[in-house]
């Protein structure tokens, strides 16, 4: 075991997974299991260049680790990592990792997902599409704007 | 009753930040009535509390509106966090108070 409770932490730099691995070791763990979210080069007819992906890094570390909190109880996890990368992200890397261990695998299924989407909805990290034909724009879920167009 | 203008300092991200060109706006918002707790949930406009005065969220939303158009399409889909804390329109926010206006997330 290298810790206890969640590991929570934003990076500037390519998360290095296998430093992350050993963290989520317990004795009692039967199941381990991680997401990893990578950028995707295409979505529908557009094709991706690269993302860049910026925070409130103080409100974003504090929502993470609100968000760990709630999910080592609601699914009695045994450790929980979160890392998000910050900056560019490059087509094929990975922008998040989340791991977790639990003593069985339903748990550690169940926690991945939600964990996510409780990401995806509170955690104030927001993503610029840089797309191969020039167009830039910041992906706002269901926010009508002019600068940067319709959010796909 | 006397109307005075708090000047409330917001941080501005993403779409937020490009629309204005800036990462930070100040805002000016009307406070013109007495509060009994600056983190109360108030129908008013804004509070005193000593010398701590007050507006509330909703008061700084219309207010961004008014003095910055420019975020007019994009703040229906805002939330507003004081001092790293989403915060719903009634509460009060005090001018030393770090408020950030938080554009629809989208990590991951």
């Amino acid at each position: 075991m290298v810790s206890q409770g969640p590991y929570i932490d934003l990076v500037e730099e390519p998360i290095q997974m296998e430093l992350l691995r050993g963290r989520i070791d317990h004795p009692d763990a039967g199941a381990h299991g991680w997401f990893v979210g990578v950028t995707r080069r295409r979505t529908g007819d557009l094709i991706t260049e690269t993302l860049h992906y910026e925070a409130h890094n103080t409100m974003a570390m504090r929502e993470l680790n609100k968000l760990a909190e709630s999910a080592l109880k609601e699914f009695s996890l045994l450790h929980l990592v979160i890392v998000h990368r910050l900056g560019e992200v490059p087509i094929a890397e990975a922008s998040v990792a989340i791991g977790c261990s639990s003593r069985h695998r339903p748990e550690t299924f169940a926690a991945l997902e939600w964990i996510m989407n409780k990401l995806k909805k509170d955690v104030p990290i927001w993503k610029r599409e840089v797309y191969r034909d020039g167009k830039e724009e910041w992906i706002h879920p269901n926010a009508d704007i002019d600068a940067g167009g319709d959010s796909p | 009753m006397a109307v005075s203008l708090m000047i409330i300092e917001v941080l501005l991200f993403a779409a937020a930040r490009d629309l204005t060109g800036r990462d930070v706006v100040k805002v000016e918002v009307a406070s013109p009535v007495q509060h009994a707790d600056a983190n109360s949930v108030s129908e008013t406009q804004a509070g005193d509390v000593g010398n701590a005065t007050c507006v509330t969220v909703s008061c700084i939303l219309r207010a961004l509106g008014q003095q910055y158009p420019e975020l007019r399409l994009l703040l229906p889909s805002c939330r507003l966090a004081v001092d790293c804390e989403y915060v719903g329109p009634e509460v009060g926010v005090a001018q030393d108070a770090e408020v950030a206006l938080i554009p629809p997330v989208s990590g991951g």
